[in-house]
């Protein structure tokens, strides 16, 4: 152990295990914090990153193992010990009620009945200093994906924690807002704080973390100084083998190739009070690209998705057009019967029903478009052959689980994904959308999926992806554009898209495209 | 401080899934026993009474399928709609609508007999049902209303509606001023299985019939898929195609016609006239029937037949202890109670979370020690 210098460590972890039935979520953990560090905690999905954090705040109980705070072993029972104790934490997804104002919401948290104005005032205060301006009257429903994170972490400062855990802060921001971030995180550890990073994007791990411990598969397969270490490296630690290079081979002859998907001045009026609204958009995925679109989530993407898959059908039947038919007003059924396929961002619940099993779930994208393999007559399903269609994709897509046919909750995120995106590449559809393709996908799996998307491009057909992962856009797409506010940016050939101009986009620098509507339309 | 608190479990045990019937019956059988001790009774002898007796003499097995039939036959139909997360629970009304409109031919026309009086009562029964299920189906797609209270509230209609008629206009001319209609003419009558043991009629036929297509339907057909699918995950399901308020309509429409099917069997097969009551809360008793055949058809025909048990045994304790026969709602309730009291230890273990308080202490004492 480098760190056995007693009392300089904020926290030690000792063996500490945690057991799910059969799965060992964490195995003999062991991680040192030291005052006044910023820590990366590294690993693919499924590694034990959340199950750690969250038995350090307390919502788990561990099975075995230590905890020494101020080198005392103590016990955190509950997120109260844990705020009692000075850990604070971020949660990747956000606990806030839009109704209510980011004060209100702070007050709701600290629970000590202190008057809303000062609080108000506290959080002000607080804001500005550590360089995260935040209005506390505003309503939360009102703000950006940023500006709600910044409450989360003002709320955790307020009560002055000396840890303080982030899940994934990055994820959900700009590269911009990226940048201010980590100025706060700097500021932070230069007053002794100690703060726990929890991330897999390595170039970040290595700007601003002083040491990393790398969890693979529940273990501790490594503790290191990432500035020392290549992303390389640190993806080997994590993924225990070379991920291979997702490769694009340019696209040919695109500019005369016919749009096999097009998006005419769509526009949706908010589903919700905080739904938000569809400007005018427009876009063309011509046969052979993939187009990516970007932007800070919550944008508009999910209603974008929506409109173009017909979960949500549009007045204007031309607003959607697939393969040069209206297709606007055309349910989603419709749209896959003249040659689109969709995967949805969320795998469970939306892209596969959890409970039901795989074979099922290939059932549920494709009982209209293969009616004639999967239905016989009267309805009848065929069970042997949505059976052997699943054992084909499953074998297709390298789809890793324990059982021939398991429900579809019992797959690993990344497995699942994999499923999902292979029922339909098995269909070889004409057009295909996809929503955050790799979202907490490994990085194995996730490669894997991008090299099917960009084949099923070069193949002819046309792909659009929709990702918060400006690294994945990088690496697939032929085009970008941005998603902000619900408008879509003009996109940009990918020789010609940079980190910095795309950033731009994703913050709203460039509002109202009219450019673009003009030459599209 | 003491709290209870529901945690989830990681895993269900299948073991436990298949046995929570069971579990359940013993339950009830215990407090069942501690009940009757409470009122006097020795427990083994009313047991003996309750549950033995009833079904001692091939007779009263007829009786036995009798009452099990309308049991089934809504139970199989409430299957579908639960499933579907869809919650019909006005099978009562929807039996005693089928009831009143499979009667409008041996009531109204009662010279008009044949072979073809029973099927066309039988599928005005199905008709009526399926009508007055459709009425919450259309409040819930249109505006959004709470199809628990829309279906349970017109429950308390279809009974006014019946008694006004067989008060008022349906009353029999010549029959004393009593409130029911004329006797059924023969040939709408539902036909005895086997006249010769008892009176159990064509209607346990249907209900075993309704059993195995329904079981084929969730089971085997896109259908049910399509059920099972909008039932567990609505967004998935919204994502394959399938359309919510389709659903909503076709569950209800199903189970109420399954439900005025058992009306209609009962009227013209137990009763043969109708009466101001006309069932003895078999829409109600059919949730049990449901829940305790664990939502599927083929445990539902034996989850029918026990539960039809306890009616049976309600009249034997009451003849014989003079027990009110209220007891029967009782062994219900609690047989209901204690599934779902199964159900959701299977899926949730209970944690005490006690003495919290010293707990927050010790923690800020660890920091002032340093």
């Amino acid at each position: 152990m480098s760190a056995n210098q007693d009392g300089a460590n904020l926290l030690e972890v000792r063996g500490l295990t945690k057991v799910f039935g059969t799965l060992t979520a964490c195995d003999h953990v062991d991680l040192n914090i030291a005052r006044g560090e910023i820590h990366a905690l590294l690993g693919e999905n499924g590694a034990g990153k959340s199950t750690l954090v969250k038995m350090l705040f307390g919502s788990l109980e561990p099975n075995s193992g230590e905890i020494f705070w101020n080198g005392q072993a103590v016990r955190i029972t509950s997120p109260g010990v844990a705020k009692k104790l000075g850990i604070g934490m971020v949660f990747q997804h956000f606990s806030l009620f839009e109704a209510l104002t980011a004060a209100e919401n702070i007050a709701l948290s600290l629970d000590d009945g202190s008057p809303i104005g000062t609080i108000a005032a506290k959080a002000r205060a607080l804001s500005y200093s550590y360089g995260l301006p935040l209005d506390p009257e505003s309503l939360v429903g009102d703000l950006s994906v940023g500006e709600r994170q910044r409450i989360e972490i003002i709320r955790c400062l307020l009560q002055t924690p000396q840890l303080v855990i982030l899940d994934e802060p990055t994820s959900v921001l700009t590269p911009q807002e990226a940048d201010k971030l980590f100025e706060t995180l700097e500021r932070l550890r230069a007053e002794g704080k100690s703060i726990l990073y929890i991330s897999h994007r390595l170039e970040e791990v290595k700007r601003i973390c002083d040491r990393a411990t790398v969890l693979r598969h529940g273990k501790v397969v490594g503790h290191c100084n990432p500035r020392k270490e290549t992303a390389a490296s640190l993806a080997r630690m994590m993924v225990g083998n070379e991920v291979q290079a997702v490769v694009r081979a340019p696209a040919e002859g695109i500019e005369t190739a016919p749009s096999l998907l097009e998006i005419r001045a769509l526009t949706r009026k908010p589903a919700t009070p905080f739904s938000i609204p569809l400007r005018n958009i427009n876009l063309n995925v011509r046969a052979g690209e993939v187009i990516g679109i970007a932007g800070v989530a919550g944008n508009g993407q999910g209603e974008f998705f929506e409109s173009v898959s017909g979960e949500v059908l549009q007045h204007d039947a031309a607003s959607v057009r697939i393969r040069g038919k209206d297709a606007g007003g055309l349910t989603i059924t419709g749209r896959r019967l003249m040659g689109a396929a969709f995967v949805p961002e969320e795998r469970l619940g939306h892209g596969a029903a959890p409970r039901m099993k795989l074979s099922e779930n290939l059932l549920l994208s494709r009982h209209a478009t293969d009616g004639k393999v999967f239905v016989g007559a009267g309805g009848m399903v065929k069970g042997g052959a949505i059976y052997s269609a699943a054992q084909r994709i499953i074998n297709a897509m390298d789809v890793r689980k324990s059982a021939p046919d398991p429900e579809a909750a019992a797959l690993s995120g990344g497995n699942l994904q994999k499923f999902i995106v292979g029922r339909e590449l098995d269909r070889r559809p004409d057009v295909m959308v996809v929503n955050q393709p790799t979202w907490g996908v490994d990085a194995g799996a996730a490669a894997h999926i991008r090299q099917a998307l960009i084949e099923l491009a070069r193949s002819g057909s046309a792909v659009l992806v929709i990702s918060q992962d400006l690294d994945e856009l990088f690496e697939i797409s032929d085009a970008i554009a941005v998603m902000h506010n619900g408008e879509l940016s003009k996109p940009l050939p990918i020789a010609e898209a940079t980190f910095e101009r795309i950033g731009l986009l994703m913050g709203g620098a460039e509002p109202g495209h009219a450019e673009h509507t003009l030459e599209t339309a | 401080m003491m709290r209870l608190e529901l945690v989830k479990r990681p895993q269900r045990s299948m073991l436990f899934s298949a046995l929570s019937p069971f579990i359940a019956f013993v339950l009830t059988m215990i407090a069942g026993a501690i009940m009757f001790a409470l009122l006097g009774v020795n427990p083994l002898n009313a047991f003996q009474i309750y549950f033995i007796e009833p079904i001692s003499q091939v007779w009263q097995l007829h009786e036995l399928a009798i009452k099990a039939a309308p049991l089934i036959l809504i139970a199989v139909g409430l299957s579908v709609c639960y499933k579907a997360n869809i919650w019909n629970i006005g099978a009562e009304g929807q039996f005693i609508l089928g009831g009143i409109v499979g009667s409008i031919i041996p009531v109204l026309f009662p010279q008009f007999e044949g072979p073809l009086v029973l099927p066309l009562m039988l599928l005005l029964g199905m008709v009526g049902g399926a009508a007055y299920a459709a009425i919450p189906a259309l409040l819930k797609t249109r505006f959004n209303t709470n199809e628990i209270l829309t279906s349970l509230m017109l429950v308390y209609v279809a009974q006014l509606f019946l008694d006004w008629l067989v008060r008022g206009p349906w009353r029999d001319p010549k029959g004393f001023n009593f409130p029911q209609t004329i006797q059924f003419n023969e040939s709408a009558i539902l036909p005895e299985l086997m006249p010769e043991s008892g009176r159990a009629n064509w209607g346990f036929v249907f209900a075993l019939v309704a059993a195995v297509l329904i079981w084929i339907l969730m089971s085997r057909m896109l259908k049910g898929f399509e059920v099972r699918v909008l039932g567990s995950s609505p967004r998935a399901g919204r994502f394959a195609g399938f359309g919510l308020n389709r659903m909503v309509f076709f569950a209800f429409l199903l189970s109420g016609a399954l439900a005025g099917l058992a009306g209609i069997s009962e009227v013209s097969g137990a009763i043969g006239q109708l009466q101001p009551v006309i069932s003895p809360g078999y829409g109600f008793t059919a949730i049990i029937v449901a829940f305790l055949g664990r939502l599927n058809p083929l445990g539902i025909v034996a989850a029918g037949l026990v539960l039809a048990l306890t009616y049976l045994g309600g009249e034997a304790v009451q003849s014989a202890l003079g027990i009110s026969d209220k007891v029967a709602r009782v062994f219900q309730g609690m047989l209901l109670f204690f599934v779902l009291g199964c159900d959701t230890l299977i899926h949730y273990r209970i944690r005490l979370i006690g003495l919290a308080a010293p707990k927050l202490e010790t923690a800020p004492k660890l920091e002032e020690a340093r």
